[in-house]
């Protein structure tokens, strides 16, 4: 392995560590917790056979439907990718040739409805039923949360899907899971300045926030970076998740004086406050900023994002900088006819990354796999090289602020949005312990 | 900080949203009031009523055509429905009708994500009443006052087919005896028919009209079923100015509440619910005794 490793070009440093994790190698499966058929969660059960099951879930009904529908693609892609030793899949796991460490995965898929308890029924079910060796998923924050406490406990990996809550790498943390997409706390470090610059110092906001723990931490987060610059909040409005109707909240935000109108909300939710924001005049009296972009809200709302401030995880177009991005862009393209957006981004590269982790441990042995993790070593993603943090899981990755483009500007039917910016992530990152993360224990 | 321009603002939006769940619940009191059946595919009848009236509005491009389509085609669906299934579950116990009504629902969401996918789908409202209105007070989105009345118009239509023709004669007398009705001669069934078609076209023409404010995804009707239904309580179950009256009260409360704080705007609402419950347990303008 070395040998092969110094072929490749190692640098001084790349060679230390790669030392440092040959002894740690020889010296874990010495110490009984890590030992190779020690029973832990579903291992080695789940892996004992010629293929290895995962659970997904991703809501398929409800507010957050077509962004789980996005984010099963990626998964579905990933998987795919996986079994067939795709090329892609061999850039960000080198030492994958077909299927995990030669199992190949199956998988099963249950609809969340973005609701905590139907997505953790679903994954016990994966986990005691089909012993599935990692579940995945998400696209509610407060889902995320709940399967951060299931993996937790039952010993089984959680590969978090899209989840912008400073919770779930943060006071939620555990152990067992691992994500990939940003903060909302990283979201408004990027953007704040970004609005700063646009509309000046001393502005009054008004935020629309969804209420549960994504919506909260966000809006939290985007009112303390913006205070440093004068602004002030005139009024918060704080609505379910799924409200049918948002004309109420909107009435309040009209007379509220606001010169932006922050919109927290996500999914079918941010699509319908933006149109009646519209409907209200409420966009021609302010500016709208959308601090996480929503996965297809500029063609949902048919062009009310013509000019809008977005922080977001991936846009296809970065494919021009980025060469692994085109190749997923092509591929996914290719098998589902649109291209992709960060949701599906989300779900291929944090499931690549997972694979790319069992075989670097050489083992789905949990605490081994955990291990690998920890070890914050440079992996490649979509839209560079990123790493994970040892201290709470996070990986930290640039993060893209984008504009919505004018109808005139777009040079085809997907051309929603220009990169304005690339902002990478270690400046924007908050020290790990900052949202009171206290990883749990390996066993 | 509330202003008056903000309450009278709310009360006027609470008007608009009342005045739907209003024409919704008068579909679903009628059809409960006449065939005793309580029909919770309303929500998705209103939906259906959104997705017919978007894809003919994508095939001719005009407002009116939409709503006469989705309007049309959920009164015969709803026609279908109640000679292929309903009429089997009559002299079923009610837990039967609300299974299989329920089924029926999901279905048809299904049925529609399938087609549409999950995507929200927009039609725009006609050009006559877009843009936002400066009433002097306050400025409010053309097409919301359009729909008010609208809306306005289509119960004043429904109330003269309940209260001005023979049609609506027999089935007022179909909700007190529908064997003396029968025994005079009436084919109760074929009323029924129509009246099932009816109720539902109410429903699918509250989706169409109400399209062009929400934006149509398959789930819409669901919330919109649950406020149905408080709102079919609070007026009197079987009651069509019941239904009017309870459609305005819910609207007024979601609006207000909003006002102050937007997440009791529920908890106001089966409060206000639960309190007509205890004093007046068939509802403001219920029948007391009647079957």
């Amino acid at each position: 392995m070395t040998d092969h490793l110094i072929r490749r070009g190692l640098s001084r440093r790349g060679l230390l560590q790669t030392t440092a994790g040959l002894i740690g190698g020889s010296v874990l499966p010495a110490m009984p917790a890590f030992a190779e058929d020690k029973p832990i969660g579903t291992y080695p059960a789940g892996v004992s056979g010629s293929t290895a099951f995962i659970g997904i879930s991703v809501p398929r009904t409800g507010t957050y439907a077509v962004q789980g529908e996005d984010e099963l693609k990626g998964y579905q892609l990933a998987i795919e990718h996986i079994n067939s030793g795709h090329e892609l899949i061999k850039k960000i796991s080198p030492k994958t040739t077909k299927g995990v460490l030669g199992k190949e995965l199956k998988f099963g898929v249950a609809d969340s409805a973005a609701k905590p308890n139907e997505a953790v029924q679903a994954q016990q079910r994966f986990i005691s039923e089909n012993k599935a060796i990692m579940i995945t998923g998400g696209t509610s924050s407060a889902v995320a949360v709940a399967l951060n406490k299931l993996a937790q406990r039952e010993k089984v990996i959680f590969v978090c899907g899209i989840s912008g809550s400073n919770d779930t790498t943060g006071k939620d943390c555990v152990r067992y899971g691992f994500r990939q997409n940003f903060f909302g706390q990283t979201a408004a470090a990027a953007i704040g300045p970004v609005m700063v610059k646009q509309f000046g110092k001393g502005k009054k906001a008004a935020y629309l926030t969804p209420d549960y723990t994504y919506g909260h931490t966000v809006t939290k987060s985007m009112q303390d970076i913006l205070a440093t610059a004068g602004w002030t909040t005139v009024t918060n409005q704080v609505a379910p998740l799924g409200a049918p109707d948002y004309s109420s909240y909107l009435l309040n935000v009209a007379n509220s004086g606001a010169d932006v109108l922050i919109n927290v909300n996500w999914g079918h939710d941010a699509v319908l406050s933006t149109q009646q924001a519209k409907q209200f005049g409420v966009l021609d009296k302010m500016k709208l900023v959308v601090p996480y972009q929503v996965p297809f809200i500029a063609r949902e709302t048919g062009g009310l994002m013509q000019g809008v401030y977005a922080a977001t995880d991936y846009w296809w177009t970065i494919e021009d900088k980025f060469p692994l991005a085109k190749m997923f862009n092509e591929a996914f393209d290719k098998k589902y006819g649109y291209k992709p957006e960060w949701g599906a981004e989300n779900a291929y590269v944090s499931f690549a990354h997972w694979a790319h982790m069992c075989e670097q441990a050489g083992t789905f042995n949990p605490p081994d796999v955990i291990k690998a993790y920890e070890k914050g070593e440079t992996i490649p993603s979509l839209v560079g090289d990123v790493h994970y943090r040892p201290e709470d899981h996070q990986c930290v990755r640039p993060v893209l602020i984008v504009k919505g483009k004018l109808q005139k500007d777009m040079k085809n039917k997907e051309d929603w949005y220009d990169v304005v910016e690339i902002v990478p992530g270690e400046g924007l990152m908050q020290k790990p312990d900052a949202f009171g993360c206290h990883l749990g224990d390996y066993t | 900080m509330i202003s008056w321009p903000n309450l009278v603002s709310q009360l006027f939006n609470g008007l608009a949203l009342g005045a739907l769940l209003a024409l919704i619940s008068s579909g679903l009191t009628i059809i409960y009031g006449t065939l005793g059946v309580l029909n919770l595919a309303h929500g998705a009848m209103f939906m259906i009523g959104g997705y017919a009236g978007f894809v003919a509005y994508q095939y001719t491009e005009s407002f009116v055509l939409a709503v006469i389509a989705g309007s049309l085609f959920v009164m015969l669906l709803g026609i279908v429905m109640e000679r292929l299934i309903i009429r089997h579950f009559y002299h079923r116990p009610h837990e039967d009708q609300l299974l299989v009504t329920f089924g029926l629902g999901i279905c048809f969401v299904e049925l529609v994500r399938l087609i549409f996918s999950s995507q929200s789908q927009l039609v725009p409202p006609p050009a006559l009443f877009q843009g936002i209105t400066n009433l002097g007070f306050m400025f409010y989105p053309t097409y919301r006052l359009a729909v008010v009345g609208i809306v306005a118009i289509a119960l004043g239509a429904l109330f003269i087919v309940l209260y001005r023709t023979r049609l609506g004669m027999i089935v007022r007398a179909g909700i007190e005896d529908s064997v003396m009705v029968d025994s005079l001669g009436i084919n109760v069934y074929r009323v029924f028919m129509v009246v099932f078609g009816i109720g539902a076209m109410a429903a699918g023409f509250a989706g169409i009209v109400n399209a062009p404010v929400v934006s149509l995804t398959p789930g819409i009707g669901d919330d919109i079923l649950v406020q149905t239904f408080v709102v079919v309580v609070i007026g009197g179950v079987g009651s069509f100015p019941g239904a009017i009256l309870g459609g305005l009260i819910a609207g007024e409360i979601i609006s207000v509440t909003s006002m102050f704080n937007p997440g009791y705007a529920y908890v106001m609402l089966f409060a206000a619910m639960t309190l007509v419950l205890v004093v007046r347990p068939h509802g403001l303008l219920g029948v007391q005794g009647r079957e």
